[in-house]
């Protein structure tokens, strides 16, 4: 199990764990405000939007997340846009779990009581202020259970992309293994800094939901 | 209908990920053709090897159990539709089961990960390992070697009308690409090259095809099988920069059955069959067959 501290692995797995990190952090932020704004689409009374977030959902929640690694590495230049590994794999991630996100919050709105919403419309609330001041607030603290679900998948996701050009987790694992060290021990370390990044998302939710929850 | 107005979208995605998939163009082929076959071995009788366990089993089991890789053509190559592997370490894999008494019908094909080559041989999980096996003192420590049966050497992988790179010198601030984790990796990189990893040797030799990278470094070897099923499009670069040999993987504590495999291996390198079998596949990227490496018996 002492493989971590010879021949200056700890460096590579460092590096790679601290991409995991990168790649995780800002995939998540994109499919926090990406998921947002498609539930926002979704419960909004404009049938154009409503389509094309029903349609962005329909295709990312059912799509294979390597296949979508696959169409945004392999396709995109084909149609001659160059993008850096690094975004692609946040595209692809980001992309892939906003539509997850999109589905909890819509499902949260469904908690909040109609008549929060007709008082806020009537005290003169715009549409928009009612959703981002009055009915999203409260979604969202409803399902942070499911929510959390989603941000603990999202690290472990990201090992996708080792095998498509992103030095992360994944890529420190196969280096190991083709060195020749003990596949039981490489994985042990893997596991463990995968288990690090859940836990510590899991605290992060279970902190937000021991916040005082809204009055109702 | 808002669910048929979702699944119209989904096909034109799927369509459009289709069409983005069709860059090569024709169907590829696994690097052999009728042209050069490889020709049947001839099956030994009454092969009797006292003190192998691997064999006594595999006797009793009647079918020789051998580990092989599924995804480099012309070296270890599975076509998943017509059920059948080629390649030149298939056809070594088949000369030694020959000589140990196993007809072709004989033989279960197992296809094995790099990173679980050792655990498979350790565990019995296969009698044998062929497939572009380096042999290192790392791996020695955990399973033994016969061999080595081909030497084979860091090289690049480039397009045909390039005439840029010629060795890894000239690869400084060029896109090169190899396989996530790789040791080709560790190689490279202190020529000064912009390496990108992928998760299999395919990715890179389409992004080579797409001009997204400027070569593909690997194993000669594994290059030459890819050079072959791209015949006029890719060529390998000829200037191998490390050495690797490659062995036949078996258990640590099988002794006779290492002999026994060095045997075969010698029969069938001056009998001209180790020649013909490289002809048959990875000659035909253009690479003319070396000479077979003197075995290092242990």
């Amino acid at each position: 199990m002492g493989i971590l501290f010879e021949d200056g692995n700890f460096g590579l797995f460092r590096d790679g764990f601290l991409q995991t990190v990168e790649l995780s952090a800002v995939s998540a932020v994109l499919a926090l405000l990406l998921g947002t704004l498609l539930a926002a689409f979704r419960v909004s009374p404009v049938p154009v939007l409503r389509v094309f977030a029903t349609t962005w959902v329909g295709v990312f929640r059912n799509t294979p997340l390597t296949l979508l690694f696959f169409a945004v590495t392999f396709g995109l230049p084909r149609v001659d846009v160059h993008l850096s590994a690094f975004v692609c794999a946040v595209l692809a991630l980001g992309c892939y779990t906003a539509s997850f996100v999109c589905e909890v919050l819509r499902s949260g709105v469904n908690t909040v009581p109609l008549g929060q919403a007709e008082a806020a419309r009537s005290l003169g609330l715009t549409f928009g202020q009612t959703l981002t001041q009055i009915v999203l607030p409260q979604a969202g603290r409803a399902v942070l259970g499911p929510m959390s679900s989603i941000f603990i998948a999202l690290p472990r996701n990201s090992a996708i992309a080792g095998a498509f050009n992103v030095a992360e987790l994944y890529s420190v694992q196969q280096t190991l293994s083709e060195r020749g060290y003990a596949i039981f021990a490489v994985f042990f370390w893997v596991a463990l800094a995968y288990l690090f990044l859940s836990a510590l998302v899991g605290l992060a939710f279970r902190g937000l939901e021991r916040r005082p929850a809204v009055a109702r | 209908m808002p669910i048929r107005r979702t699944l119209a979208a989904a096909l034109a995605v799927l369509a459009l990920t289709a069409t983005a998939a069709c860059g090569k163009s024709g169907s590829p082929s696994a690097g052999t053709d009728s042209a050069v076959k490889p020709s049947g071995y001839t099956v030994k009788s009454g092969v009797a090897l006292d003190g192998s366990a691997t064999l006594a089993a595999a006797k009793k089991r009647g079918k020789l159990v051998i580990g092989a890789k599924a995804d480099q053509p012309g070296l270890g190559f599975e076509d998943v539709t017509t059920n059948t592997r080629t390649g030149f370490d298939i056809e070594i894999a088949k000369m030694v089961a020959a000589d140990l008494g196993f007809s072709d019908s004989q033989i279960e094909w197992k296809t094995i990960d790099s990173a679980n080559r050792e655990t498979a041989i350790a565990g019995g999980q296969i009698d044998y390992y062929v497939g572009s096996y380096s042999i290192n003192d790392k791996r020695k420590a955990q399973v033994s070697f016969a061999g080595p049966y081909y030497l084979a050497g860091q090289d690049l992988l480039v397009r045909k009308d390039d005439t840029s790179i010629t060795g890894p010198e000239s690869t400084k601030g060029k896109k090169v690409c190899t396989v996530t984790g790789s040791t080709s990796v560790d190689q490279i990189k202190p020529y000064g090259a912009d390496v990108s990893t992928f998760g299999s040797y395919s990715s890179c030799v389409d992004k080579l095809i797409t001009k997204d990278v400027d070569a593909v470094t690997t194993d000669d070897a594994i290059l030459k099988g890819y050079a072959a099923q791209n015949s006029g499009q890719l060529k390998v670069v000829g200037k191998p920069f490390s050495t690797e040999k490659y062995g036949i993987g078996l258990n640590k504590d099988d002794q006779v059955l290492r002999n026994a495999i060095d045997d075969a291996l010698k029969a069938h390198e001056d009998n001209g069959d180790w020649k013909n079998a490289y002809d048959a596949t990875l000659g035909r990227s253009g690479s003319p067959a070396p000479q077979p490496p003197a075995l290092e018996r242990y």
